[in-house]
């Protein structure tokens, strides 16, 4: 038998303007064929009717910690929950440590990942050294070494003139800049968004205009370069605004929005649970209805998660002395159909664009469509699953999540990275139907 | 927990112990009560529905107003010559210090050992965090000894809401980081009534390093829940943003909370937090904020002159206004030990 049929799903895929029931063939890694009642052949045939197959998600913004922060996640527990969620590939910021601010460094990231296989992992380099803001960082070495972008993320390209350099320089590679867009001295020590909340909780502030600023110079400086900036983890209404009348200048800007921002406001701030706390802080109602408009028109390009995992120790602390970010991968799925689709938000073209297409796009990697001959990174997705998030049975390390206990419609049936099926929800029927790979 | 008599005074000796408790007294009138504070029964009633003083926020009125009766009868003990009723002999209760303090520290103290409580305070520099010790682990370390109550000043906001999470005995807020100081607003509120029969109605100026004051925030909460109509004025870098949202009306120009006002409540600039270019100098602030006697000719003949402490004199408030006859900043301290022990005493009313 060779071959893996999938019979009878609804297939999304925007590239090829595919959203109606079909059957995708798979064999040797690669999209054979896909169809209306497909010839079974040789395949091993599994009947995914009801469920939806889509190109593999793409997650272009997590933190795998790996080397330097073990405790909290590894390459294989993060590349894990990735497939646990749904998401064939990730994107993996640099700031672990030490830095990946060099080729080594990348190459020990990549091998962790091929040791794990399971989903694809792209490391991004680093632009400054040590991203200190200091010195570019061996750019077209990091590229040649595997990685996707460059960033500094945890922290924004400190000098204009650093920004400048890179993204100059990275249009001379093929790479965006994704930039953390934060100004440092308007940030300051604050912990939660500058407004109402924040003044009534005693909470150090955070304005939404430190982030503004630094879309503004960095959109500026993308239209002195002509090259690629990629807004990191954007969250208010204004770093949108600014977003669009860049794009309406023709000006190189892509953008990405985290669930937990299209979803959650300052308001879960009542009662101090740390896992409410990263940065950029939840912002207000306005800002929030602004990043869904930015979704369902277009402006925003990407649904990342910015998956930061912290050992519960980490964040069972003070709010104030608790670490910024929560774990992203494994609810992202549920959150999106749950918040968006089955809302009426946004129709799963638009789904798959956000979390596929549009994330292959920008990095310049491979998926993004179920092309005939690409590697057969599918997610199968569940979009009438209703399941309830516990935070204790996530398959990353860290369980660091403000969802627990929500209970959401949507999930993942099975994820296949090249032709592999790498992972099967036992909480989904027909995907138990799935042989998957045994992983070491 | 431990077993522990209840701590209703009638089952204890002393003088409390004879007189019935003057339970359901109005908001406004505070008729002075010489006898003792209301009975709290080993169920809770009839006294908090919280378990703990976290915040005035999560307070009622009507149990504000439960607070400061109750301190009245307090009051009436610390007059006497033998200041110490037995309401919670038995009793264990620690005082957790993260952060330096003397006043609140010493009047929670003298307010336990007048209740009889075995009481015990660790200040930070003698406790463990210093060796690396999380919050947490240190709450469970002393909740494993049972105490029952914890009073905590802490540097972080939200850092009682934490500790109330973890312990089973009940915590008052003695001070966490910019959020609340839940027992100097209600010693504020007490000093007021004792003044002016009465809160609602007043106008409350409150002046001063708002952006990073708990005792802002915790008075704000009280006064607009007892029907003050409530004036902030800060230098606009010092006016939290939204803080409109709390029902005060916030204004850059001191002389407009000032004038015609009954309480002229001065805030503490906090020195240690001014590296944020908040203003130019401590002169230009006393320049423009500092309340001298023109200025405060301009509240209502009557009206009084608070603040929290510790002063400095001659960056908030002149020296003549602080010592003047319009001040009540000493009573405001003596008051402290009334009101902390009527907390202390409800609290403990819903132990088991």
């Amino acid at each position: 038998m060779s071959g893996l049929l999938l019979k009878g799903g609804r297939v999304v895929d925007p590239v090829s303007g595919i959203d109606g029931t079909r059957d995708v063939l798979i064999d040797g890694g690669l999209i054979k064929a896909v169809g209306i009642d497909l010839p079974v052949g040789s395949a091993q045939v599994v009947d995914v009717a009801g469920l939806l197959v889509t190109p593999g998600l793409i997650d272009m913004h997590v933190h795998l910690r790996e080397p330097g922060h073990e405790h909290k996640e590894t390459i294989a527990t993060g590349a894990a929950s990735a497939v646990a969620g749904g998401f064939t590939a990730v994107a993996c910021m640099p700031n672990t440590d030490p830095v990946n601010d060099q080729a080594s460094i990348t190459q020990f990231m990549l091998k962790r990942a091929a040791e794990a296989g399971l989903a694809r992992v792209y490391p991004i380099g680093a632009v400054t050294l040590g991203s200190k803001g200091e010195a570019l960082a061996e750019i077209a070495d990091l590229k040649a070494a595997g990685c996707v972008a460059i960033s500094d993320d945890g922290k924004p390209v400190l000098t204009a003139l650093l920004m400048r350099r890179a993204l100059e320089y990275t249009a001379m590679c093929g790479m965006p800049v994704i930039d953390h867009c934060e100004d440092p001295t308007l940030k300051g020590d604050g912990v939660a968004h500058e407004g109402f909340n924040a003044s009534r909780l005693g909470l150090k502030g955070i304005p939404g205009e430190a982030e503004e600023l630094w879309i503004e110079r960095d959109i500026t400086l993308a239209g002195l370069t002509g090259g690629r900036f990629h807004v990191a983890h954007l969250s208010t209404r204004g770093s949108l605004r600014a977003v669009r009348v860049g794009k309406a200048r023709g000006i190189n800007v892509t953008c990405e929005v985290a669930p937990h921002h299209f979803i959650l406001t300052d308001d879960a701030l009542e009662g101090y649970d740390t896992n409410v706390k990263m940065n950029p802080p939840l912002r207000e109602a306005s800002d929030r209805d602004e990043l869904v408009r930015g979704l369902v028109d277009g402006s925003v390009d990407v649904i990342a998660t910015d998956h930061a995992p912290h050992h519960a120790d980490e964040k069972r602390v003070e709010f104030d002395r608790a670490p910024f970010g929560i774990v992203g991968l494994e609810t992202c799925v549920p959150l999106t159909f749950d918040r968006l689709v089955h809302t009426g938000l946004i129709t799963l073209t638009r789904f798959v664009e956000l979390l596929s297409v549009n994330p292959a796009r920008i990095l310049g990697v491979t998926g993004g469509a179920l092309t005939p001959g690409a590697p057969a990174d599918v997610s199968i997705l569940a979009p009438d699953l209703s399941a309830t998030i516990d935070a204790s049975r996530l398959v990353s390390k860290s369980k660091n999540t403000p969802f627990g206990g929500w209970t959401l419609k949507g999930g993942v049936a099975a994820t296949i990275v090249a032709g592999r099926v790498v992972y099967t929800n036992p909480d989904v029927p027909r995907a138990r139907a799935f042989t998957p790979v045994s992983v070491a | 927990m431990i077993e522990a008599p209840s701590p209703s005074p009638t089952s204890t000796s002393g003088q409390l112990a004879q007189a019935s408790a003057p339970q359901g007294t109005p908001a406004s009138s505070p008729a002075p009560v010489s006898g003792p504070p209301p009975q709290a029964s080993a169920q809770g009633a009839p006294g908090l529905r919280v378990r703990h003083l976290l915040g005035i926020e999560e307070l009622s009125p009507e149990e504000i107003v439960l607070i400061l009766d109750t301190a009245e009868a307090m009051k009436e003990v610390g007059s006497r010559t033998v200041k110490k009723v037995p309401a919670l002999r038995g009793r264990t209760v620690v005082n957790l210090f993260f952060e330096p303090s003397t006043r609140t520290r010493t009047s929670f103290e003298i307010a336990e050992k007048r209740l009889s409580a075995d009481t015990l305070s660790i200040a930070v520099a003698t406790s463990s965090v210093t060796k690396g010790e999380t919050l947490v682990d240190t709450a469970l370390n002393l909740e494993a000894m049972s105490p029952d109550m914890i009073v905590m000043r802490h540097a972080s906001s939200g850092a009682a809401h934490l500790l109330s999470q973890i312990c089973r005995a009940r915590i008052i807020n003695a001070g966490d980081g910019m959020h609340e100081h839940p027992t100097q607003a209600l010693l504020d509120a007490f000093t007021i009534r004792r003044h002016k029969q009465r809160i609602a109605g007043l106008k409350v100026a409150i002046i001063g390093d708002l952006l990073h004051s708990r005792v802002f925030r915790s008075n704000v909460h009280l006064l607009r829940k007892l029907g003050a109509d409530v004036w902030v004025s800060a230098p606009r870098t010092l006016i939290p943003p939204g803080i409109e949202r709390l029902g005060v009306t916030a204004t850059t120009r001191v002389e407009d909370a000032i004038a015609d006002a009954d309480v002229v409540m001065m805030l503490r600039i906090q020195m240690e937090r001014m590296q944020g270019h908040f203003f130019p100098s401590l002169r230009e602030y006393f320049t423009l904020y500092g309340l001298t006697k023109e200025r405060l000719a301009l509240a209502r003949p009557d009206a009084i002159v608070m603040h929290p402490g510790p002063m400095n004199r001659g960056v908030e408030i002149a020296s003549d206004v602080a010592d003047g006859p319009a001040s009540v900043i000493l009573e405001q301290v003596s008051n402290g030990v009334a009101v902390r022990m009527a907390v202390l005493y409800l609290l403990a009313g819903g132990l088991d």
